[in-house]
């Protein structure tokens, strides 16, 4: 039965004003002591006009922000395998344990006489990601893995710096992630783009022929974005290194590997680790990640700072590239020493498992993606023939003459009540659906949404395209107009004016 | 293991679905000899007893700045938290989503953006923010190498009284782009004048970074020196680290600033020992698609009701590549909630308010401090912040005060490690959480030491 209500509400789904089409004058959500009136000292920039907030009360602020988290799909509302990003269970021992007094309110400029359980966390952190790695170094600095990838390539930069080279081009597969040539820019580097096989995976030839006295190094994502362990990684480690080159290798399918295979066996010079992946701090909406960067011997002395150090059985934190430690930081990238709480999350969650439990589900994660493969393959294209490791890549050929495109079936997906796939990522693949269940997930749940894709895909074979172009149904808001938005840009509430 | 939910015959049933032997056949294209049989040389799983019980081990060899007097700033800044934020922040939809590439079921992250964007915008007098940044130091670096794009020149200008670790990182983000970096050094009594950068501002200047209030606690006005900018057709940005003090004084928009970014831990976020932060960045409606970073934006569904959407996103790395505005991806969408909501609780009234208290308690503490013999208050401006110079140096001055029970300071010696001229000088910030009793104990311990 369909009808519209008077409010615009629909049940347990309600309709939302912004904040500062709510506001009224003299409401507020906190009280505060009456001021002294002490004269001000702001050298007569007193502020002299309104900010222009809206006042709410506490459960008008509460109500407000719990309807609009009621129009959000997360990891706990339900089946999430968005391809590439990870969306394991978030364990909430790790909030608890952020959260605790002596850690959430230490101020980063303390004296380290009074942080030493602080510098002990992080260096307890940074010993995990060196033996789960088996790599020498790591910086524990970076805000996110694109910062991470940033720390790397300085890094390689800050060597051939030192070696006297002028080596300015970075191979880089046109499979990997927009963040590397990104990343490969903005340390003033080139991009060379290198081809992909038949079967996904760099093609040594072409690789090998783009080699040169003029390259850096390469950028390859291992295991990499089609989902697939990249088989030739030692030679191609070999050929870079003979070419004077670096590896740096992006970690951001590291949850695939870990506790079963070690980068540094594989040869790498610099790898992040997103922390936010493969340790399963909080995505947050879109962040805070966080993305430390292991270092070979090679690279290792030119890591930024702020470091951690052992003397004895005190920590030290090295914040100056001029202390004598033999080390020569390219500099420094970010305010203060890292995000200290994705540390104490991503630790939690190390200890939790602890060596056998991270390969348990490092080995749970490439079996529940190979067995959603399984599942689909006969009814979806395959990109790529063979197992795949934590997720699980097609192509949109299936859907060849059915009107029906990868983003339709996406949004059909969202009404069955699952999150959608990763789609048109990567982009070797046409129309590329990349789905990673995560080794959170039961069989029960995988088997539950390749059922409704399976029977999706029926549907879109029976003819029912307009059903597909009309999807999603059932949510807060149907499809947005993306172009609308970008022709002319709002960005910001305003006054009506009169 | 409590966050695994496969059984042993699920993984032999799914086995033979997918036709392997063993998971270790799935690993079959790990070359020879890498793929280990055994767990590495790490401690096993554990309950959540025990780890709550190592975790709380380590914090104990804190001393935690709720848990004593507490004056630190240079960055980050202590203030009241309201219970709902964290509980708001905690709600699963919002923790446990990822970045809104689905919009349709993402409206709530994306609504919260966009009053983010708004908040952002409005307390630093800007016409439209972005969804944010790393941090800070991030958010300056980035706002030189826009600057760059936008005028097409290389040379950044930074002044004295930018926090040394917002130079470092700007300084480190420039190195490889070929982008000069020049500026003055700073001093907390050699009065920053208004044309203090004048001379260095030329034809190839592509921006002047100065502080707001600047790293030694003072506060300037801007206008003159965003004129000679624009006179040059150069930038004028405008960094902050404490983002209550908008609340208080002018914002950075009526100087004429171009672009004004900065910290905005203060409202909302735990200190965290340093991260996660969240970085603001604000523009001109002109320098917009300049811009790093997501945006948020208003529109229309198929039903033509109001909806939320990332835009704008041709600037983007995911779409750009190598020619996108920044290579940041993942940004503090979680502690952009938090902000959001504490700013929210707050509202024009709470807002104002507690930026009065924050400054009617630093002056307190001032007056305090300077009765002390041996110490003395330099700033004739402030916001929640100032500089005080020492009878004594001022890092041992600080570790003193740690035996006593008191975090009262960042020595400058520690922002300005290369700077002997800057030993005496110690920074002092004091919020709404410090009480009478707090500053009355900071006075007598320094009296104490100073003595």
């Amino acid at each position: 039965m369909s009808f519209t209500t008077h409010t615009g509400n629909r049940g347990l789904v309600l309709e939302e004003k912004l904040i500062f089409e709510q506001g009224e004058p003299g409401r507020t959500g906190v009280d505060l002591p009456k001021p002294a009136g002490i004269k001000s000292r702001l050298g007569g920039l007193d502020r002299d006009s309104d900010v222009g907030l809206p006042g709410l009360s506490e459960p008008q602020v509460v109500r407000h922000f719990t309807r609009l988290s009621q129009k959000n799909f997360g990891i706990d509302s339900g089946f999430f395998p968005l391809g590439s990003c990870t969306m394991k269970h978030n364990p909430r021992l790790n909030e608890k344990v952020a959260r605790m007094p002596g850690l959430a309110d230490l101020h980063p400029m303390q004296p380290e006489s009074t942080v030493q359980g602080a510098l002990e966390l992080i260096d307890s952190c940074a010993h995990w990601l060196l033996v789960l790695t088996g790599m020498p170094a790591v910086s524990m600095s970076p805000a996110a893995g694109a910062q991470g990838e940033l720390c790397g390539m300085m890094a390689i930069r800050a060597a051939l710096d030192a070696r006297g080279e002028n080596r300015r081009r970075v191979l880089v597969p046109e499979s990997a992630h927009g963040t590397n040539p990104a990343t490969a820019a903005a340390c003033g580097f080139t991009v060379d783009s290198i081809p992909a096989t038949e079967d996904g995976r760099v093609d040594l030839a072409a690789f090998e022929a783009k080699l040169g006295d003029d390259v850096a190094g390469i950028m390859l994502t291992n295991p990499n974005t089609c989902g697939l362990f990249e088989r030739d990684v030692r030679k191609i480690a070999d050929l870079v290194h003979a070419a004077g080159g670096y590896f740096y290798c992006d970690g951001a399918n590291f949850n695939a590997i870990v506790g079963r295979v070690r980068p540094a066996d594989l040869g790498i010079d610099a790898m992040h680790i997103n922390l936010h992946k493969t340790f399963s701090t909080p995505h947050g909406g879109g962040g805070p990640g966080s993305g430390p960067v292991v270092f070979s011997d090679a690279l290792a002395p030119f890591a930024p700072i702020p470091y951690v150090v052992r003397k004895g059985e005190k920590f030290h934190l090295v914040e100056t590239a001029d202390e004598k430690d033999g080390n020569k930081p390219f500099g420094r990238l970010k305010g203060f020493h890292g995000q200290m709480g994705m540390f104490i999350r991503a630790l939690s969650y190390m200890k939790s498992h602890g060596a056998d439990g991270l390969r348990q589900a490092s080995g749970d994660a490439v079996l529940n993606a190979n067995y959603l493969l399984a599942r689909l393959k006969d009814k979806l294209s395959v990109a790529f023939p063979g197992y795949c490791m934590h997720e699980a890549l097609f192509d949109d050929d299936f859907l060849k003459d059915t009107g029906v495109s990868t983003l339709d079936l996406a949004k059909a997906i969202i009404d069955e009540g699952f999150h959608p796939m990763t789609m048109y990522f990567p982009l070797v693949v046409h129309g590329a659906l990349l789905i990673e269940p995560t080794e959170t997930e039961t069989k029960e749940s995988i088997d539950q949404f390749c059922d409704a894709v399976l029977a999706l895909v029926a549907k879109a074979e029976s003819g029912d395209a307009e059903f597909f172009k009309n999807a999603p149904y059932l949510t807060p808001r149907r499809r947005l107009d993306e172009t609308a938005a970008a022709r002319k840009p709002v960005l910001r509430w305003m006054p009506e004016t009169a | 293991m409590r966050y695994l939910p496969l059984t042993k015959a699920d993984r032999v049933s799914m086995l033979e679905t997918i036709g392997a032997k063993s998971v270790d056949e799935l690993y079959s294209d790990v070359p020879e000899g890498a793929l280990l049989s055994e767990p590495v040389d790490l401690p096993h799983h554990l309950g959540e007893l025990q780890v709550e019980r190592d975790m709380a081990k380590l914090a104990a060899k804190n001393m935690g700045t709720a848990s004593v007097p507490s004056f630190l700033g240079a960055g980050a800044y202590r203030h009241h938290v309201p219970a709902t934020v964290d509980y708001i922040i905690q709600r699963g939809e919002f923790l446990t989503a990822y970045t809104p590439y689905q919009p349709e079921i993402a409206q709530g992250t994306l609504q919260y953006l966009f009053e983010f964007q708004t908040q952002v915008a409005s307390i630093t007098g800007m016409d439209v923010a972005n969804a944010s940044m790393w941090d800070g130091a991030t958010s300056c670096a980035e706002a030189v190498l826009m600057a760059c794009r936008a005028t097409r020149r290389k040379k950044a200008v930074l002044s004295g009284g930018l926090h040394p670790h917002y130079r470092e990182v700007t300084e480190t983000y420039c190195q490889y782009s070929d982008t000069e970096v020049a500026g003055r050094d700073g001093h907390p009594e050699k009065q920053a004048t208004a044309d203090e950068l004048d001379d260095l501002i030329d034809d190839q200047t592509a921006c002047v970074v100065v502080q707001y209030p600047d790293v030694f606690g003072r506060i300037q006005d801007h206008t003159k020196l965003a004129d000679a900018c624009h006179a040059k057709g150069a930038l004028l940005i405008v960094v902050f680290t404490e983002a209550m003090a908008f609340g208080a004084v002018k914002s950075p928009g009526s100087f004429g600033a171009d672009i004004v970014c900065g910290e905005g831990q203060s409202i909302g976020n735990n200190l965290n020992y340093g991260g996660p932060y969240v970085g603001l960045f604000a523009t001109t409606s002109k320098l917009v698609r300049q811009m790093p970073g997501r945006l948020c934006g208003e529109t229309v569904d198929q039903d033509g009701k109001r909806g939320f959407v990332l835009t704008l996103s041709t600037r983007e790395q995911h779409i750009r590549r190598e020619k996108a505005t920044s290579n940041i991806c993942t940004n503090s969408g979680l502690c952009s909630l938090a902000f959001t909501v504490h700013m929210s609780l707050l509202g024009e009234d709470g807002y104002r308010g507690v930026a009065t208290l924050n400054h009617e308690t630093a002056c307190k503490t001032a007056d305090a401090i300077d009765a002390v013999p041996g110490a003395e208050v330099v700033n004739d401006s402030f916001f929640n912040e100032f500089t005080v110079k020492l009878a004594k140096p001022a890092a041992e001055v600080v570790e003193a005060l740690v035996a006593k029970g008191i975090l009262g300071g960042v020595p400058l010696s520690r922002l300005y490690p290369n700077r002997d001229d800057l030993d005496h000088y110690m920074l002092v910030a004091a919020t709404e959480t410090n009480t009478d009793e707090d500053i009355a104990d900071l006075a007598s311990a320094l009296k104490e030491v100073l003595a």
